[in-house]
């Protein structure tokens, strides 16, 4: 226990240090190419509106404002800290805090998510339970798995014709196939003993599902989901980058529109964050159904 | 108590934020001079002044629009009267917002509409009605939503998600004939702007400015269907290049066209602006030509909507009809640029430094090589939607090969672009009609005469074979 303690501690302060390092030479590489408040002597007058144009005033003194170069740890900093203050803040179709953006892409997630759960969880015990419908359906799985999220984008949209219900079909389809072959798997590999045990004592093929099954092939289940949750998040941004209108995936094309780097990297620190609180939610889950032998 | 205190802390009105109130501006003064920006300009669209000039202004597009030579205008007015030439006019332009009509509008059949845009400078007078009220002053709730690019843009016209829309001008032509769409008649209602574009090339190419030097370089444009591609191919095509064999030419979104750019990905483009002084900006590229001088007053950007739309909602279309052109008005005064490049600024609208999009709109701009340029018509606005245009960018279409075998150019241009409705209906009311819309076109200094579209293709000597 102490050493365990003693081992996390140690692991938290390498952490720290490794993250202070990583700003350290974020520092240190953006620090050279701020710009020398350079003595501006004879400029003609020409020179000095040229140079106001370019947005580099000579009369204020430096601070280029709002260009696209790679931006300082205080820039960083600054951006962090004006999203964070106002995240919920509305602004009609075009502009919206950070907080509600991400509301609408874990809103899309949810939704074709808990689709493809509906769909592949009932899927992979048939699948399981059955190795003809399975040899029957792999080839299908095999073929429709490795397919890009994006590549299904243009037919989604031209199919089915509105592009919010097509960002959720395309989490729908990609976040299936884990489900879907994890199930099939678990359920496929519950001991024959126990099956055979619950033959001999006559259970309902119901019952026989849903109390030596599904407790046996929930870890294995979960697994998938798991993984299934990932891809699900990784696909919403290039979803709504491609398709636009709102989420964090949008958020990111309409600062990139603006070339806008400060803000890019705010939101895939914050694509990030939320993707690892999902998965440690799944953590969790996953902990509360595993059982020891 | 000071009185000028800027933060106003006691003012029960205003929420204390030390940033501005809206989250659009870093401070509150930038958001005081923004919204003193849009104050103003709705002050100014608000005179009597500005509507008597707006009316005339949208009357006087109609009229022209109509009768492209001023001596058939006098000839026909003569010939029919005033009162009668109106009355056919209002009668058959769903513009039709002859002064009269602009005091009993019609019943409008469907009041909430979704607009959508690309954040581009040509997309202003569609933008900044908005946030200036001209929509909600004709009744219409309307939503502009930006959309992340032309095939975008494409689908949800389709997709009838979006009522009427921020077009290329060639993409109606492209989806009406069904070229990379399935075919679903489109209709310009006018042109969104004019000029207004420009060639952008990598500082390192500083010293290569003929473009005879340009062989191997890679272009990019927007989009397929775009002036933006027919005139870089006209371009280089005058200077003895083939734009398939001799250069490469890359369909990308404009702020990656900085990106790449920048990374040497690409050696120039033809693109809209904002993003050509905003490569000036970035000190990245620097302004080749302004394609104003390939074509003066040639056409970019159209605001359009599907002909479905314009049948079932006539009163609808009517009024989004007005307030674009309304809009079109302010924005082709001089003296509203400046104040239009604060308004649309902001992140809801083009999401661009205000600094850049004041020198695109007043002309007077860093051209990357350490120039100050004063062009006043560096962007212009005029929206009549002249079918000799159309006609110009279906003979492009068809030296490229994005049409094959024959192209009837007027029948297709008077199908898309708006003007031809009222020429049929004159027809129907046993008028004389007014042979026009067919300006001659001058592009690079040769004339384009719409009434020899096939010749004029023909004429070129690099072009795509039928058979190639």
């Amino acid at each position: 226990m102490n050493a365990s303690r003693s081992l996390s501690l140690r692991a938290g302060l390498l952490s720290a240090l490794i993250l202070l390092l990583v700003l350290a030479v974020w520092h240190v590489a953006t620090l050279s190419s701020t710009p020398v408040a350079a003595a501006a002597p004879a400029l003609t007058p020409e020179q000095i509106e040229y140079a106001k144009l370019m947005g580099k005033d000579p009369a204020a003194g430096g601070a280029p404002a709002e260009k696209s170069g790679f931006p300082t740890l205080a820039q960083m900093g600054q951006t962090i800290a004006k999203h964070l203050s106002q995240p919920f803040y509305d602004n009609g179709p075009n502009d919206k805090g950070i907080a509600v953006q991400l509301g609408y892409s874990l809103a899309r997630v949810g939704l074709g998510y808990l689709l493809a759960a509906l769909v592949a969880i009932p899927l992979g015990f048939v699948i399981g339970m059955s190795p003809l419908v399975y040899r029957a359906l792999d080839p299908f799985i095999q073929v429709l798995k490795p397919i890009s999220p994006l590549a299904w984008m243009p037919l989604a949209l031209y199919t089915i014709k509105d592009s919010s219900i097509s960002g959720i079909f395309v989490i729908f389809i990609c976040s299936v196939w884990p489900m879907l072959i994890n199930t099939a798997f678990g359920v496929a590999s519950v001991r024959r003993e126990w099956l055979n045990v619950a033959r001999t004592l006559e259970v309902t093929p119901l019952r026989r599902a849903f109390e030596v099954i599904l407790p046996a092939a929930a870890p294995t289940i979960l697994t998938g989901m798991r993984i299934s949750m990932g891809i699900a998040w990784l696909v919403i941004v290039a979803a709504e980058m491609l398709v636009g209108g709102t989420g964090i995936g949008y958020f990111v094309w309409n600062e990139w529109n603006n070339l806008s780097l400060p803000n890019v990297i705010f939101a895939i620190l914050m694509i990030g964050i939320v993707g690892m609180l999902l998965d440690l939610m799944f953590a969790r889950l996953q902990k509360a159904v595993t059982y020891v032998d | 108590m000071r009185h000028d205190n800027r933060f106003d802390p006691y003012n029960p009105d205003r929420p204390l934020q030390m940033r501005c109130a809206c989250g659009q501006h870093a401070s509150a003064e930038e958001h005081l001079s923004a919204e003193a920006a849009l104050t103003e300009l709705k002050r100014r669209s608000e005179t009597a002044e500005f509507e008597a000039y707006s009316n005339d202004f949208i009357e006087a597009s109609l009229v022209k629009a109509l009768f492209p030579q001023d001596a058939l205008r006098r000839r026909f007015l003569r010939a029919v009267g005033k009162g009668t030439a109106m009355a056919a006019i209002g009668s058959v332009l769903p513009i039709a917002s002859l002064q009269a009509m602009a005091q009993e509008k019609g019943a409008l059949e469907k009041r909430e509409l979704k607009i959508g845009f690309i954040p581009i400078t040509c997309a202003t007078p569609l933008i900044m009605a908005h946030p200036l009220g001209f929509y909600s002053k004709q009744g219409l709730d309307v939503q502009v939503v930006k959309t992340a690019g032309w095939a975008l843009i494409r689908d949800k016209m389709l997709n009838k998600e979006y009522d009427a829309t921020h077009f290329l001008s060639p993409m109606p032509l492209a989806i009406s004939l069904g070229l990379g769409a399935t075919a679903t008649p489109m209709n310009v209602a006018t042109i969104q702007n004019t000029n207004g574009q420009a060639i952008t090339l990598h500082v390192k190419h500083k010293d290569k400015r003929d473009p005879k030097d340009w062989k191997g370089f890679k272009f990019a444009v927007p989009f397929e269907y775009s002036m933006h591609n027919f005139l870089l191919r006209y371009y280089v095509a005058e200077a003895g290049l083939d734009p398939d064999r001799d250069i490469q030419i890359r369909v990308v979104p404009p702020p990656e066209m900085v990106a790449n750019l920048r990374a040497g990905n690409i050696d120039g483009y033809l693109g809209p602006d904002p993003f050509n002084q905003r490569a000036v900006f970035e000190e990245v590229g620097f302004i080749h030509l302004l394609t104003k001088e390939l074509w003066n007053g040639h056409p970019c950007c159209a605001f359009g909507t599907s002909t479905e739309f314009i049948q079932k909602n006539p009163n609808t279309f009517a009024a989004l009809y007005r307030a674009v052109l309304t809009s079109a008005a302010m924005a082709r005064e001089a003296r509203n640029r400046e104040l239009i490049a604060k308004v649309i600024a902001p992140q809801a609208y083009l999401n661009q430094p205000e600094t850049v999009l004041t020198q695109v709109l007043t002309g007077k701009f860093a051209d990357g090589l350490g120039n100050v340029k004063t062009v006043p018509d560096r962007a212009d606005f005029d929206p009549i939607p002249w079918q000799s245009m159309a006609v110009w960018m279906l003979t492009q279409m068809k030296r490229w090969g994005y049409v094959k075998g024959e192209v009837n150019y007027k029948q297709i241009a008077e199908k898309v672009f708006l003007l031809t409705d009222a020429k049929k209906q004159m027809k129907a009311l046993d008028m004389k009609v007014p042979d026009g819309a067919y300006p001659k076109i001058t592009v690079m200094g040769k004339v384009f005469d719409p009434e020899k579209a096939e010749a004029y293709v023909n004429g070129f000597a690099i072009k795509r074979s039928p058979t190639a």
